[in-house]
């Protein structure tokens, strides 16, 4: 269970401290899905990446499992449990798929296990495995492995940043499947996701509507997505995805 | 075989792998001696006799077979020149495995020149496979200028793994070719340098038969207080294609020189270059913290996969 408490995250721009999250306050229960949605600009991503720590915040705590991670770094968060898709994933040059996976799981892992991992995000393994994760893959092929990346460490908590951005309609298809996969094997881990793809919104357990830094609704599924269809909060895919 | 001693044998791993006498043609040069040599029925084996070195004599359509020249070196203050000459015959297909260590404890430079020339007959493919690689904490340097000069006939084949990655403190190395119609030059050269070593590497690649290529690409990492100048000349004199590549990562107060050049006598030469310098992408240290790695591992992960 990650619970936010009083979160705020300020930067600097033009001399002027500008808030970009404002006292956010949070909890994701372990076994359920929760996807993070709202406006361009609202503060989804930064929300995403302070949890990894890839930001600190201004204010506020996190913490994981009723321990304060607040001051904790990347690595440190990583080892207790949680997993974060980039939105743009990076390429490497010279390390491959198979090295990332391994990397990710912590261990060596043999090919039939790494294949299962890129087999769930709808890659062919034998084809991708060796290569390396560098100009070579697409957009959507990257992605994939980003997400397998994340698939292969089993993290207690998996933050997902806008996963079917840059990534083309039939692959959209698949991700869904992915996340409906992971859905069924939650049992005790949970799962953020920060989307505004209807489709994606839809499998969801729990809905936060973040905008202008804040936490506008949050509620049930069934509650707040009715109210967010046709709004920039849940684009149907074939609008957002071609 | 003479006996080696713990460090030599070490050093043997690094540079070439081998645990055990290795299969096939070798000769193992140790402190300017050969420490054990063997000549089989396609490949001959012998000792120069106006200069330090051997001759390399591999028949004509030998197949699958290698040959193993590596060098050790643990006495501090040692300079050789040796030169080895190859003749592959037409249609051979072998493997060379080259290499050179140095271990230097002493106070006085441990030097080792190696030129080695390819003579590649007609239809001929050669593996050429060479680690250079240095060690001990004497004040002495550990020198390796390596000299490689390649005759390619017509539809001969050469690919060389050129690799250096540690502990080698000042080399120049300069590798020329010659191709004639439709052979095909490939090279991949992995350099690291690190404290306050100093690595050159100067290719001159002539594509003078139609149909014929070249490959140079460079890998390199240059950390703490290291220099690397990376030159590489390819010149089309036919219909041909050549292309060259330098890819560093710079970090702490390393310098690199990247001097890639194409010269094109023929209008039908096809010539491309390549040359990127950067840091590490804080971006890809990120990703693979968030894979649970610390900083410091993230960035040998980065370096060693850029290196492979």
């Amino acid at each position: 269970m990650l619970e936010l408490k009083h979160i705020s995250f300020d930067v600097e721009d033009g001399g002027q401290d500008r808030e970009i999250i404002r006292d956010v306050s949070l909890t994701i229960p372990d076994g359920r899905l929760v996807v993070v949605t709202g406006p361009n600009g609202g503060g989804k991503s930064t929300l995403a990446r302070l949890i990894m720590g890839i930001e600190k915040p201004t204010s506020g705590t996190i913490a994981l499992n009723g321990e304060d991670i607040t001051n904790l770094s990347i690595t440190e968060r990583a080892r207790r449990g949680i997993g974060f898709a980039f939105q743009q994933p990076v390429r490497f040059k010279g390390l491959t798929v198979l090295d990332l996976l391994r990397l990710a799981a912590g261990r060596e892992l043999n090919p039939a296990e790494a294949c299962e991992y890129l087999a769930a995000v709808g890659l062919c393994a034998r084809d991708y495995i060796n290569r390396e994760v560098n100009a070579s893959l697409s957009g959507g092929e990257l992605k994939r492995v980003e997400i397998a990346t994340v698939l292969a460490r089993g993290t207690a908590l998996s933050v997902f940043d806008e996963p079917e951005a840059g990534i083309d309609l039939w692959s959209f298809q698949n991700l869904i499947e992915v996340f409906e996969g992971m859905r069924k094997n939650i049992s005790d881990s949970a799962i953020m996701i920060i989307s505004h793809q209807e489709r994606i919104l839809n499998i969801a357990d729990e809905i936060v509507v973040l905008a202008d830094g804040q936490v506008e609704k949050q509620g049930p599924k069934d509650e707040i997505l009715p109210g967010l269809i046709g709004t920039a909060a849940a684009v149907a895919a074939c609008r957002k995805a071609i | 075989m003479k006996e080696l001693d713990s460090i030599q044998k070490r050093l043997l791993e690094e540079i070439a792998d081998l645990h055990a006498i290795p299969e096939g043609a070798y000769n193992i040069r140790s402190n300017s001696e050969s420490a054990g040599r063997r000549s089989t029925a396609n490949i001959e084996i012998t000792p120069k006799t106006d200069v330090a070195g051997l001759d390399i004599r591999i028949k004509a359509g030998t197949r699958r077979e290698s040959v193993h020249i590596p060098v050790v070196m643990t006495q501090s203050g040692l300079k050789e020149q040796v030169y080895n000459d190859f003749y592959i015959g037409e249609g051979a297909d072998v493997v060379i495995i080259a290499g050179c260590g140095i271990d230097n404890c002493g106070m006085a430079d441990s030097e080792h020149d190696g030129i080695h020339r390819f003579y590649v007959g007609k239809n001929a493919r050669v593996k050429y496979i060479e680690k250079h690689y240095g060690s001990g904490d004497g004040a002495g340097k550990r020198i390796l200028n390596p000299g490689t000069e390649v005759y390619q006939e017509e539809g001969s084949t050469v690919e060389m793994e050129m690799a250096q990655i540690k502990g080698v403190d000042d080399t120049e190395r300069t590798t020329t070719a010659e191709l004639a119609a439709g052979a095909k030059l490939v090279v991949r050269e992995r350099l690291m340098t690190h404290g306050n070593q100093r690595a050159i590497s100067t290719y001159v690649v002539n594509l003078n038969g139609a149909g014929s290529s070249a490959d140079v690409v460079s890998r390199s990492v240059a950390r703490d207080n290291s220099y690397q100048r990376f030159d590489a000349k390819i010149i089309g004199n036919a219909p041909c294609n050549g292309h060259t590549e330098c890819d560093s990562i710079i970090m702490d107060n390393g310098r690199i020189l990247a001097v890639p050049g194409l010269e094109a006598n023929d209008v039908d030469a096809a010539l491309l270059h390549e040359a990127a310098i950067g840091k590490i992408a804080g971006e890809q240290l990120t990703k693979l913290m968030t894979l649970g790695l610390t900083e410091q591992e993230a960035e040998e992960q980065i370096i060693s996969g850029f290196l492979k």
